[in-house]
């Protein structure tokens, strides 16, 4: 049997973002962005940094998400971010800062490697953020 | 007269000293509150992330994985977790001499070389005096327990152990377990402990993306920094808990002290008095 709707459960190691009953779930999985369906076949998927959205009510809502995974059942999706922000919470000022900060330490020569990779995925969190803020309100 | 002046400046001061204890028990109820909702907040990501495991470890072979592999027993590592501050009962006492005792108990076994992660200033100060070589030291992280963190205390010891820098690395913290008792506790973190696999896994076939070894990889990981981050949680916890009931039998401590002085003094002026009565009559019959 297909469930008509799906649980949709977001946890980062701080709190419960969400716990919803929603139409869709679009997923920034490993591999590329994946909708989610009732009745999707089970899933185990990294996460890649990015806008996880999904639509409740013919409305759509937007967050950003950083690594993790998502595990997908039948009629259940359960995503366990590091961190994760609803649309309405996302600091855009903040974010712009943080990127900014980020290309600095990529335009230096001299930055050791860890150092390099660090300042990658703060900008892709920034720019996560800065978007899912754009398209949560948009 | 000047003795029963003596007397009231003293319960003066420790009236002060009893509001003191009063507001800080208050606070630290306050502020252990706000760290229990951290600890239960933080228990669905461990709980499902567990249930995850379990039943990746019944499909990818988790046991060639470096996290699980036993190395050696030579270079082990301690991660003790204290607090930043004092006034705490014996709070951070109980934490360093369960680490100590560990060290000792570990070394009579055989040759070992120990090292030490500590978090919070009183577990760095005790080690540091007694000569330990601390690794790596955090100050000042405890106020606001972050995930990072937990992280990145759990990358660099992850990153030693594969490298086979380290054989085994312990975590030692104070478990939460009421407002008013907490114990320190010795555990395991890496090797990390064989995870069983779940049994009634065949009935849904999952789809893996990347593969079910990739992604276990990245899981152990984070097992690894939720466990760490747990204890952090636990310990912030059990300080504010330790703190209270230290506080709240130090404001009852000024209580009885204040009650004794109140009485003494009362004592040292009705002598007073009775003397000077005395000299008074006696003066007078000398007189008739």
């Amino acid at each position: 049997m297909i469930p008509d709707k799906i649980e949709l459960e977001i946890v980062t190691p701080e709190r419960k973002v969400l716990s919803e009953t929603v139409d869709s779930v679009v997923i920034p999985g490993a591999q590329g962005y994946l909708g989610v369906l009732p009745g999707h076949a089970p899933l185990l998927t990294g996460l890649m940094i990015g806008e996880l959205s999904y639509v409740q009510d013919g409305k759509e809502h937007v967050l950003a998400v950083s690594q993790g995974y998502a595990e997908v059942l039948r009629g259940k999706v359960s995503v366990l971010a590091e961190r994760c922000e609803k649309a309405e919470e996302i600091d855009v000022d903040r974010a712009e800062k943080s990127k900014q900060r980020a290309e600095e330490v990529l335009n230096r020569k001299d930055v050791p490697m860890d150092e390099f990779r660090r300042a990658e995925l703060r900008i892709q969190r920034a720019i996560a953020r800065i978007q899912a803020k754009s398209h949560g309100l948009g | 007269m000047s003795k029963t002046r003596d007397i009231k400046r003293r319960i003066r001061s420790v009236s002060n000293t009893m509001q003191l204890t009063k507001a800080m028990k208050m606070v630290s109820a306050a502020k252990m509150r706000r760290a229990t909702d951290n600890i239960v907040a933080a228990r669905p990501f461990a709980h499902n992330m567990r249930a995850v495991l379990r039943s990746l470890a019944a499909r990818a072979n988790a046991e060639v994985h470096p996290l699980l592999q036993i190395t050696g027993n030579e270079n082990v590592e301690l991660l003790v977790v204290t607090g930043d501050k004092g006034l705490c009962g014996s709070f951070n006492t109980n934490i360093n001499k369960t680490a100590h005792n560990f060290i000792k108990a570990e070394q009579r076994k055989g040759e070992r070389v120990f090292d030490l992660h500590a978090v919070g200033k009183r577990g760095v100060d005790y080690f540091r005096r007694r000569n330990f070589t601390i690794h790596r030291a955090w100050i000042d992280v405890l106020r606001q327990v972050e995930y990072a963190t937990a992280k990145e205390i759990a990358r660099d010891m992850m990153d030693r152990y594969v490298t086979g820098e380290l054989d085994a690395i312990y975590l030692v913290y104070n478990e939460f377990k009421s407002a008013i008792s907490q114990h320190p506790v010795v555990e395991r973190l890496l090797p990390i402990e064989p995870i069983v696999p779940a049994e009634d896994e065949t009935a849904e076939d999952y789809i893996y993306e990347p593969g079910p070894e990739v992604l276990l990889d990245t899981l152990l990981r984070r097992h690894v920094e939720v466990q760490v981050y747990t204890a952090l949680l636990e310990s912030v916890a059990a300080e504010h808990g330790a703190r209270m009931t230290a506080m709240d039998s130090a404001s009852r401590n000024a209580g009885d002290l204040i009650d004794r002085l109140t009485l003494h003094m009362n004592r040292v002026r009705q002598a007073a008095i009775t003397t000077e009565i005395i000299e008074v009559v006696s003066g007078a019959q000398a007189l008739g």
